[in-house]
């Protein structure tokens, strides 16, 4: 389904649609009060896209130090080329160790690779323990967000869904009381759980340890209990120096949610005594955007959200309209990467406003590299063909200036006569919920003309 | 004198000729002497924006002869004037990233430096710092995006440094105008050329937001230096029969009344 179509379906519901709205752009006014807090604010910005576009530059180099130094550490690491094989590396781990039960943080690598119901095929129960991974998994839906992923659920939603699922009273909305419920549930999780699975938000390349970022805390409960921690990072994750890792985590958090920063930053050298890490490197398409000058800026992302609290058509439109496991700006860029073909519609549920290009922390210009994708889905001859031919026509029209003023002329001598249902009817988008403006007797120029006369 | 080469969007020729003809006595009161090329037409950013490049290529190459020869381009909107300074590269074959070697056509350079939005000329060129106007109405100043966060012409929200407007500043200069405060002073309206249509449920979403959180500032007259954001929203407003004036800014700037 094309993105205009799902998110018309989302606007039917006004009320729901006006709270997604306001709730997002809530998160996007704290981050603005957190980011004016500091007068460093730009600098680090540019700080972090420079850092970014450094270790691009040579991303090779810094993955093998990356892994010299883990292994150094203690750690296994395994390299994968996609999300077949990455699957495939977890699975095994799991399997040689007899894990039955696994617990996860929150980690968008293992939802872009569907991690979860190939190894549930495999019969290991897999537990998303944050709060809202949990949210969506027990409801079996995606995430709509990559830093909110059950932001689409209102709290009588997860009362109703928690009720069923963790006999919760029915009817209850209290936020504290479901907290509870999960906590309860999820500690229960912990406990039995044979190993424990992150995502990495940042992995540092001169010490082979790596840091991962949560409000909950529940990779800390995750890793801790089991003696197999397995961590999946896609190949962008790495930073050069530990020294640069302020800089992220100050723009982090602060850009995500409009924290200071999260409540638990935590860092990882190693496996725990007597136990085992396994870290998973996939690439599964990034060094085709690492190759491209036009695209290679989109590998700086460091899953913030930012560009989904503010992007006005994300906000109206919510994050399951975009049919990818990252929605909104970011993930309108990353996921045609993925496949053009099925992802065509993304690079147009744009206004081209910009907004996620100036709230990025690591200045993606998000929407250029939109725009450019739109060249890339014409090149690719993946345009709808009535798009394709009125643009023809109106460059044909435009190209001859006296075929231009005619056309103009005829426009505004007929239109202005015609009966109301000739103009508003089904073929007319621009009239469904709008006037056309009141075609004028003249065009500018021949006012100019006629002025000059006098 | 300064002489100016007036560039007129295509839809603001064919369908806001009021909008043209203040620019063009707000142009020649500040001294300008101002032409009007006519063989313009369309600078092809709808064609861009779809991805059509080669349609919008020898749109680009005509506005580049038809302009080149002026002092000055002006333009009464800040996404036409976007796509000439920030869009032109590439269409006529300068290469972005690997190849900066610059094999620019002849006198883009020149284009670039000389082509600007209205208000900026006003204020950057002109150094205007009266417009002798009495305009006593509440105004709400729409910042289209593109002369927002393409041409810089005001602060945009989401970066942390100094505010600054160059519309608002002009603005100011009426008197009796006061600005309404927006709860979202700088979102979206929804137009994006053909996102309007190919998006239509979003788009008018946003245009609706947009002239909510107007109506409750209070503001009487809705203004922008973009006519296609006012089109866009004036088309809903008179569906709806909403009580606000829409005017471009440099019919405010030229004496008009609402």
């Amino acid at each position: 389904m094309k993105h205009a179509a799902s998110a018309e379906l989302f606007i039917l519901d006004a009320p729901r649609t006006k709270w997604h709205d306001e709730t997002l752009w809530f998160v996007r006014t704290k981050r603005d009060r957190a980011a004016r807090q500091l007068p460093e604010w730009e600098t680090l910005r540019e700080t972090a896209a420079a850092i970014k576009a450094h270790t691009m530059s040579r991303l090779g180099d810094f993955l093998e130090q990356f892994e010299a130094n883990a292994k150094k550490l203690g750690a296994v690491v395994h390299w994968a080329a996609d999300a077949e094989e990455h699957n495939r590396i977890v699975l095994e781990i799991l399997q040689s160790h007899g894990v039955k039960k696994l617990v996860k943080s929150k980690s968008m690598l293992t939802e872009e690779c569907h991690l979860n119901p190939h190894l549930e095929r495999h019969g290991i129960e897999v537990v998303d323990s944050d709060l809202g991974e949990r949210i969506v998994q027990l409801a079996k839906e995606p995430p709509s967000h990559i830093v909110l992923p059950a932001i689409h659920f209102k709290k009588e939603d997860v009362g109703a869904l928690f009720h069923k699922h963790l006999g919760t009273d029915a009817g209850a909305s209290d936020p504290q009381y479901l907290a509870e419920a999960a906590r309860g549930h999820l500690r229960g999780k912990f406990m039995a759980a044979d190993a424990g699975l992150t995502g990495v938000n940042f992995a540092i390349a001169e010490t082979g340890g790596f840091v991962i970022c949560t409000n909950e805390g529940n990779a800390d409960l995750g890793v801790s209990l089991p003696k197999l921690h397995i961590a999946c990072m896609g190949i962008e994750k790495i930073i050069p120096r530990t020294a640069d890792l302020g800089v992220f985590l100050r723009l982090l958090a602060r850009s995500a949610t409009g924290q200071p920063i999260t409540t638990y930053s935590s860092h990882f050298h190693g496996p725990v005594a007597g136990g085992e890490m396994h870290i998973v490197l996939v690439d599964n398409g990034r060094t085709g955007i690492l190759k491209s000058d036009e695209f290679r800026r989109s590998l700086n992302c460091i899953r913030c959200g930012a560009c989904m609290n503010t992007c006005p058509v994300y906000r109206r439109s919510g994050g399951h309209s975009y049919h990818a496991t990252v929605p909104g700006p970011i993930g309108s860029i990353l996921s045609p990467a993925q496949d053009a073909a099925k992802h065509d519609s993304l690079p147009f549920a744009c206004s081209l406003c910009g907004s996620c290009t100036d709230v990025c922390p690591v200045k993606i210009d998000l929407h250029h590299q939109l725009l450019t994708w739109r060249k890339e889905i014409a090149d690719r001859g993946l345009l709808p063909r009535t798009k394709v031919w009125s643009m023809k026509l109106a460059s044909a029209v435009l190209k001859r200036p006296r075929l231009y003023r005619l056309a103009g002329f005829f426009a505004r001598k007929i239109v202005p006569h015609l009966p109301r249902f000739m103009i508003y009817n089904r073929f007319n988008a621009w009239g469904k919920q709008r006037e056309l403006p009141e075609f004028p007797k003249e065009s500018f120029r021949q006012q100019f003309k006629s002025r000059k006369r006098q | 004198m300064p002489q100016v080469g007036l560039f007129i969007p295509c839809y603001v020729d064919q369908l806001y000729p009021r909008v043209g003809m203040a620019t063009v006595e707000l142009l020649e009161r500040f001294g300008c002497e101002v032409e009007f090329p006519e063989g313009q037409t369309c600078c092809g950013q709808p064609m861009a924006n779809t991805g059509c490049t080669a349609e919008a290529r020898p749109l680009a190459e005509r506005f580049l002869e038809i302009f080149g020869r002026y002092e000055y381009v002006v333009g009464p909107s800040g996404s036409c004037v976007a796509m000439v300074r920030h869009h032109y590269e590439e269409l006529l074959g300068v290469s972005s990233g690997s190849d900066s070697s610059g094999s620019c056509r002849p006198g883009f350079e020149d284009l670039k430096k000389k082509t600007f939005e209205l208000c900026e000329f006003l204020t950057d060129v002109l150094k205007v710092d009266r417009v002798d106007i009495r305009f006593p109405y509440k105004v709400g100043l729409h910042q289209s995006c593109h002369g927002l966060r393409e041409l810089r012409l005001a602060s945009s929200s989401e970066i942390m440094g100094p505010a600054h407007g160059k519309a608002e500043q002009l603005l100011k200069l009426c008197e009796g105008l006061e600005l309404t405060r927006l709860e979202r002073p700088d979102e979206c309206c929804g137009f994006g050329g053909t996102f309007a249509v190919n998006e239509e449920a979003v788009s008018c979403l946003m245009g609706h937001d947009r002239i909510r959180d107007h109506l409750h500032a209070g503001t009487e007259v809705l203004t922008a230096n973009d006519m296609s954001c006012l089109m866009h929203l004036e088309g809903l407003i008179r569906r709806d029969k909403k009580p606000l004036r829409v005017m471009h800014i440099a019919e405010i700037l030229a004496g008009d009344k609402p």
